[in-house]
């Protein structure tokens, strides 16, 4: 039977509106609600489902972070999780010295599946899923919005530009989650208290011996361009005057 | 100097705009240009059209026996190619942001996720945070570029060059654990979404998929290609093909006229680049009039059908 990895990003709660800090060096973080990166939270839902389809026995939630993390996890746990793993730092990792990390625990935990979103919203990176693919010598199913898992292979359907692409890959493999493949379940109180008697080990990053050494400098933060302030007309033939206006001829 | 490569993205048949796209960032990095890699059956028509698009060296045709671009499949040859080149390049749509960071882990490279500017031959700014925050990163002095490359902040070059088309092959082991097994397309005969000069885009105002076929009507009147909302993708008016924004298409037409879209940042990180963004919505407060140039309050399908009447 199966086990399966999900690995789960804590990040600045998607309602949360960041702002950059006056001196460019990053974003301002502190005090902010922290949540489970939404897509993350899609992937971990994913698992639960299959394993309720008896599709696996095992569901193992990894995060990697600050000592802050265990209440993602510990909100992972009460989802459904078995146990969780915590790799500790308080390093920013570039998604390709993620991706070496959690290969150290897929190498050690042998999983038939490793779920994740498909990108973490305060990065936008959509890079870890596939780097640990590659780096596993394994497949990879990026954005999915369905997945049927087999004997010995996933059928998954990936939203792509072009509209559904379907894929067989064989397990193990890495899948990476989008939007509407399910919506998350709510956590009941029950699950809360029961969550707290399930353990989580905690890794030092250091212990494991990846190389997440950054590849990449980031030089500066800064905010967006807004956009001119427009103008509001009261019917559409004021409104296609403005258009022919600006160029539009139709 | 840069030695570039640009990975071709297209459909079997034609070359997508987003390639097009991509050679002017590789162009802005160095003004000489980039080499073509395109991954296509021998027979393919792709590579004579990429010989065509300005700023292109040579075209590079990797002959495949197996349809598809699985990037299990490409990312090995695309390492096979990489000893050659700085930096490689592909458009960040989903065939790149699929692809690219196979290569990268594979190269031991970082990799610059959706460069909307370039800054000089290794600094590019990015967007994060749904574009709430821009970064500029660097890649190290001795570290290949990898990157994808944001089409809306990109206008395609121009097409009319004869760049020689060379066909090669290279030697990488093909994995058999991914297999294609098919493409779900709404086929339709309005224009493309992502290259659509003037794109009109209903949310979940619109209320059913019957509705949305009066913002059909009113598109193939006007020559537009059509999006939608997550909301309205979600509620099942239209497929996933037409949803802009964070996690749909990223686009920049020169005019975009939302019909019944609220304006979730997430949308809007979409359609920021747009030239002139229209809002039409019956409610007043909602966000997307922040970002509009253009605003109209009032109901929308009495607004279609004056746009109908008033273009004659």
């Amino acid at each position: 039977m199966h086990k399966i990895i999900v690995c789960l990003k804590r990040v600045v709660d998607y309602n949360v509106r960041i702002r950059v800090k006056p001196d460019g060096s990053g974003v301002i973080t502190e005090g902010l609600k922290m949540s489970i990166n939404p897509f993350d939270e899609i992937a971990l839902e994913e698992a639960l489902r299959i394993r309720e389809r008896g599709g696996a026995t095992e569901i193992i939630a990894v995060s990697i972070g600050p000592e802050d993390c265990q209440q993602q996890l510990r909100t992972a746990l009460a989802m459904g999780a078995d146990r969780a793993i915590l790799v500790q730092t308080t390093a920013e990792l570039e998604p390709l010295g993620a991706a070496r990390t959690v290969l150290k625990i897929v190498e050690r935990e042998q999983p038939e599946l490793v779920l994740m979103g498909k990108q973490a919203i305060d990065d936008d990176c959509s890079q870890t899923g596939q780097m640990l693919a590659a780096l596993w010598g394994r497949p990879q199913a990026t954005f999915a919005s369905k997945v049927e898992i087999r004997e010995q292979a996933a059928r998954v359907t990936r939203e792509v530009d072009a509209g559904l692409e379907v894929i067989e890959v064989d397990l193990p493999a890495v899948i990476t989650t989008d939007l509407r493949l399910n919506e998350p379940r709510y956590v009941k109180l029950p699950d809360i208290m029961k969550a707290k008697k399930k353990p989580i080990e905690t890794l030092a990053l250091e212990s494991l011996g990846a190389d997440t050494s950054p590849r990449l400098r980031t030089l500066k933060h800064e905010a967006p361009t807004p956009r001119g302030k427009g103008i509001l007309v009261k019917d559409v033939a004021a409104l296609m005057a403005a258009l022919r206006d600006r160029g539009l001829s139709a | 100097m840069s030695r570039i490569l640009v990975i071709a993205e297209h459909d079997g048949r034609h070359l997508q705009q987003s390639t097009a796209r991509c050679l002017n960032c590789a162009r802005q990095i160095d003004a000489a240009g980039a080499d073509v890699v395109v991954f296509a059956a021998a027979d393919s028509p792709v590579p004579a059209e990429a010989a065509q698009l300005a700023g292109v060296k040579r075209v590079l045709l990797v002959a495949q026996t197996t349809g598809g671009s699985l990037a299990a499949v490409l990312a090995p040859q695309i390492v096979a190619l990489a000893a050659g080149y700085d930096c490689i390049l592909a458009p960040s749509t989903t065939f790149g942001r699929d692809l690219m960071p196979r290569v990268a882990a594979l190269l031991g490279a970082g990799q610059v996720s959706d460069i909307m500017a370039v800054v000089g031959p290794r600094s590019f700014k990015r967007p994060i945070y749904a574009g709430n925050a821009i970064i500029t990163v660097e890649v190290p002095e001795g570290q290949a570029v990898i990157g994808t490359v944001r089409s809306a902040s990109f206008k395609p070059v121009e097409s009319g060059a004869g760049a020689p088309v060379e066909t090669i092959s290279v030697s990488a082991e093909i994995p058999a654990h991914t297999r294609f097994i098919e493409l779900q397309s709404g086929s339709s005969d309005r224009p493309d979404l992502q290259s659509a000069r003037l794109v009109l885009s209903g949310g979940r105002g619109l209320g059913s998929a019957e509705n949305f076929n009066k913002l059909f009507a009113l598109a193939d009147r006007m020559g537009a290609a059509v999006g939608a909302s997550r909301a309205a993708v979600d509620a099942g008016f239209v497929p996933n093909e037409m949803q802009v924004g964070q996690t749909g298409k990223i686009i920049a037409p020169d005019f975009y006229l939302a019909f019944g879209i609220s304006g979730a940042i997430q949308h809007i990180t979409g359609i920021k680049d747009a030239g002139t963004i229209v809002a039409i919505n019956k409610d007043a407060e909602a966000p997307i009039f922040e970002v509009a140039d253009i605003g109209l309050v009032g109901d929308l399908f009495a607004t279609i059908e004056e746009i109908r009447k008033q273009l004659g």
